[in-house]
């Protein structure tokens, strides 16, 4: 015991307890983790497999604008054709393709939303009678899925980018809408109208309406987030990640708001209401104008 | 004429000469009621359109009373607290907060608000539709011409009064308007900064704005609108109103029913017509949702932001015009803001209000006139009429670019370029078109009084030579159309002696527009002998050439 005791007193004595302690610790964990080594490698191989199905994707889809690296392409002249992909990120993959704006059909001035092909479309419908057909598309749904997974993992190995925003930041019933609408009105009314309709560009660009429902919260938060097309980037320092959403829940939460005052005429203003007063207000007025002078008294007494 | 004179004696059944009498013996008004009520309105669809105007004036007079009980046209800043959760804790103006206050809080707030300015939007299209009626049918000439410019002033009027009105909400909408009106008034070289610091009280927007908008609307323009159209309708009372040239109907003598009792029923009517259209779309159709727009923020702004159509033409001017400025001696004149502001509408309106004078030196035409013309058969003014229409409707459309773009799938620099070049050509095709119309128009018309109808039944001659027949046209028909005055000729340019007239560079002027008015003029008249005759006969046909 003397012998412990001097040791004790001695200056390593401290970092050689901690050592110690940290070996224990490492052995009992061991120990007691199930097969690690296995799992880690089983993933690894996995990983590789789904980055190899990513790799495959964008070289079918992406590659013959975008090159066979994902580094851009020119024409002749030295004008881009396609933009690298080299650190965009999933947000960006995620947005492009999950909106049908990638793969591009044909060059424009601004690559208009459609249906995504079949590869990445993950909004297909499911809810058929027969099971079998359920589940054909049932499966067909978590290909895509898992498609379009593997294409953003792949495009993210190649050079990181902000990623794909969880649900828990996108969810429109948890943001402030009144500081989503101050900011809404402030930073993308300009383009997109007070509520969201959409509105025309320079040179035949224009910004998408967001007043429907294909346009989810997520994809709202990719945009911010990526700036795709004609729209600026709202990084996290200039719209916080609390901003994006409180923006989401004024988006979705409006476009949801029935209208009070009758039918809301598209929400773009006088332009609509200027139309109906016309061709409505006034057309119905000529109409029982007309009949009014149509009808004639049969007689009249006289004096 | 004894059908006119039946109708026109018609008198009033005992219950209303008993009331009569009562007001008589009070007011000694018999003699004018009993000749008023007899007053004969010339009857045709068109002639409601002023009354349209009429009723939805009333009507904004009613509801607007109801919105100021609630409105608080003041720019003191307040944190909103109401119903309405999408602004929940947003500051704002104690007007945008009010109207919030109107259309959520108070019962049938909405509606009244809704009805209020479909009304406005209504009042305003029926001023113009009122006002293209009495131009193409030459209702405005003499002695009608004062009552013509009172309506123009009406018009420009209404657009203050709407422009003034929907601003003071202080939503987002109506700011970016406000923004532009402070524009402009700074745009006036010399005065434009003093204008714009004395109708704001200091800097954008301030606090004083908002009070003085509501001072202008609810009470100085609508007063001076009263008080034009009680003149506008003694005068019409008095001069009478124009009437469309249908049989029976002369320059002498007015056809149509008495005030009492048909023309009441029908303007009775015509008013339950006119609020219920309005009352419908008030109910059913979304106007001027502000809890959309939001509160104003100098900062802020949105695609799409168009003001109420009447205001249009400006916007549109305003969105065309190319970026000219010129800076000297220190000052800058903004013509990209002067321009669209005051040009496009000096002419609609300084051209609208100098034309029946301008008709009346060109034509030398200074009779009195209760007939209506048939547009055709004044080809010029007509055209005149489609070419400022076609101004007119080109930069409306052209205030609506942004829209025309995004819904049409345009390029938004197209819509510019496009209406940069109709603003000029777009009237003069309108023009020539117009007249080309007309003309053809008059041919067919002295076709069918020389020529008679087709009737659409086919002979065949002993010789096998097929004909279609044609029949005399109608005697109402024949009436209308012969209700056109063929030009006179012009007085000779020499006169017995051979002596040319005595003219200034203004009487050449005048006489090469004379010329240009009636030149190509179609007469349409009965032909008394000669082959037409036997076709209108109907006796016997022969093969008609044309």
């Amino acid at each position: 015991m003397r012998r412990i005791t001097a040791w004790r007193r001695r200056p390593w004595a401290g970092y050689a307890v901690v050592l110690a302690a940290l070996a224990a610790i490492g052995v009992i964990y061991a120990g007691f983790s199930p097969q690690t080594g296995r799992a880690e490698a089983e993933s690894t191989a996995q990983a590789a497999q789904d980055l190899k199905n990513g790799q495959q994707l964008f070289n079918k889809n992406c590659a013959s604008c975008h090159g066979l690296n994902a580094e851009g392409t020119k024409d002749a002249k030295g004008k881009p054709i396609a933009p690298s992909l080299l650190g965009v990120g999933a947000a960006s993959v995620d947005f492009q393709v999950s909106t049908g704006r990638m793969p591009a059909m044909s060059p424009g001035a601004q690559f208009p939303r459609k249906t995504p092909i079949p590869a990445f479309n993950t909004e297909i419908k499911t809810d058929y009678e027969e099971p079998a057909k359920r589940k054909a598309a049932e499966q067909q749904k978590a290909q895509a899925e898992k498609n379009l997974a593997d294409l953003r993992a792949y495009i993210s190995s190649l050079g990181g980018g902000p990623g794909v925003p969880p649900a828990s930041a996108t969810d429109p019933s948890k943001g402030d809408v009144a500081l989503g609408g101050k900011l809404f009105r402030t930073n993308c009314a300009q383009c997109h109208n007070f509520t969201g309709q959409g509105g025309a560009l320079t040179g035949g660009k224009y910004a998408p309406p967001l007043s429907k429902s294909d346009v989810t919260p997520t994809q709202m938060y990719e945009a911010m987030l990526t700036g795709p097309q004609a729209m600026p980037v709202f990084n996290d320092t200039t719209l916080t990640p609390q901003d994006k959403q409180a923006i989401i829940s004024y988006l979705v939460q409006t476009r949801e708001q029935p209208n009070p005052g009758g039918n809301g005429l598209g929400r773009i203003g006088p332009v609509s209401e200027g139309l109906v007063g016309w061709l409505v207000g006034l057309g119905l007025l000529v109409m029982a104008a007309m009949w009014i002078t149509a009808k004639k008294p049969k007689k009249l007494k006289k004096s | 004429m004894s059908e006119a004179t039946a109708t026109a004696g018609a008198t009033a059944p005992k219950a209303v000469e008993g009331s009569l009498n009562f007001i008589d013996d009070r007011l000694g008004s018999t003699t004018f009621f009993k000749r008023n009520m007899k007053k004969v309105f010339p009857d045709h669809w068109s002639f409601m359109l002023g009354e349209i105007a009429l009723y939805s004036f009333i009507i904004l007079l009613l509801t607007g009373t109801f919105l100021t009980l609630w409105f608080k046209p003041s720019m003191n800043e307040v944190i909103y607290n109401g119903s309405y959760t999408h602004l929940k804790g947003v500051k704002m103006s104690e007007a945008y907060a009010s109207t919030l206050k109107i259309s959520f809080d108070v019962r049938g707030g909405l509606l009244m608000r809704q009805i209020h300015h479909w009304a406005a939007l209504l009042f305003m299209a029926s001023i113009l539709a009122h006002m293209l009626r009495v131009f193409f049918t030459g209702a405005y000439r003499k002695p009608r011409e004062l009552n013509y410019l009172i309506g123009i002033n009406m018009f420009i009027l209404g657009m203050l009064e709407g422009l003034f009105g929907y601003s003071l909400p202080d939503d987002l909408l109506s700011g970016t308007g406000l923004r532009i009106t402070q524009g402009v008034l700074e745009a006036i070289p010399l005065v434009g900064t003093y204008g714009y610091m004395f109708l704001f009280g200091g800097e954008f927007p301030g606090q004083d704005i908002v009070p003085r908008l509501y001072m202008l609307h609810i009470l100085l323009i609508p007063g001076l609108l009263l008080g034009l159209v009680t003149a506008h309708m003694m005068i019409m009372w008095v001069q009478k109103h124009t009437a469309m040239p249908v049989k029976n109907q002369t320059e002498q003598q007015v056809y149509g029913y008495p005030f009492y009792p048909v023309f009441m029923a029908k303007t009775g009517a015509y008013f339950l017509f006119t609020f219920g259209v309005i009352a419908l779309l008030g109910a059913f159709a979304q106007i001027n949702p502000i809890w959309l727009f939001g509160p104003y923020d100098p900062g802020a702004i949105s695609a799409g932001s168009q003001p109420d159509w009447y205001m249009g033409v400006l916007e549109g001017a305003l969105r065309i015009m190319p970026n000219w400025e010129v800076s000297a001696w220190g000052h800058t004149v903004s013509f990209n803001v002067l321009i669209p502001a005051l040009v496009p509408l000096g002419i609609v309106f300084g051209g609208a209000m100098a034309w029946p004078f301008i008709e009346q030196w060109v034509t030398g035409d200074k009779r009195h006139h209760h007939v209506n013309t048939r547009p055709r058969n004044a080809p010029i003014r007509t055209a005149t009429g489609i070419a400022a229409v076609t101004f007119y409707g080109l930069l409306w459309l052209a205030g609506a670019n942004d829209v025309l773009a995004d819904k049409f799938d345009l390029s938004l620099y197209a819509t510019t370029w496009f209406f940069r070049v109709t603003f000029f050509v777009g009237p003069f095709l309108a023009f020539v078109i117009t007249k080309r119309i007309c003309l053809g128009l008059q041919r067919k018309d002295a076709g069918i009084i020389g020529h008679g109808v087709e009737s659409g039944v086919i002979l065949m001659s002993p010789e096998g030579e097929f004909s279609e027949r044609h029949e005399p046209a109608r005697e109402e028909q024949k009436a209308v159309l012969l209700s056109k005055e063929n030009t006179r000729p012009e007085p000779p340019q020499r006169d017995a002696n051979g002596i040319p007239a005595a003219k200034g560079p203004l009487g050449h002027l005048r006489s090469r527009l004379n010329r240009a008015w009636t030149f190509d003029d179609v007469p349409v008249e009965e032909h008394e002998h000669g082959g037409h005759a036997e076709i209108e006969g109907g006796k016997q046909s022969h093969e008609i050439k044309h």
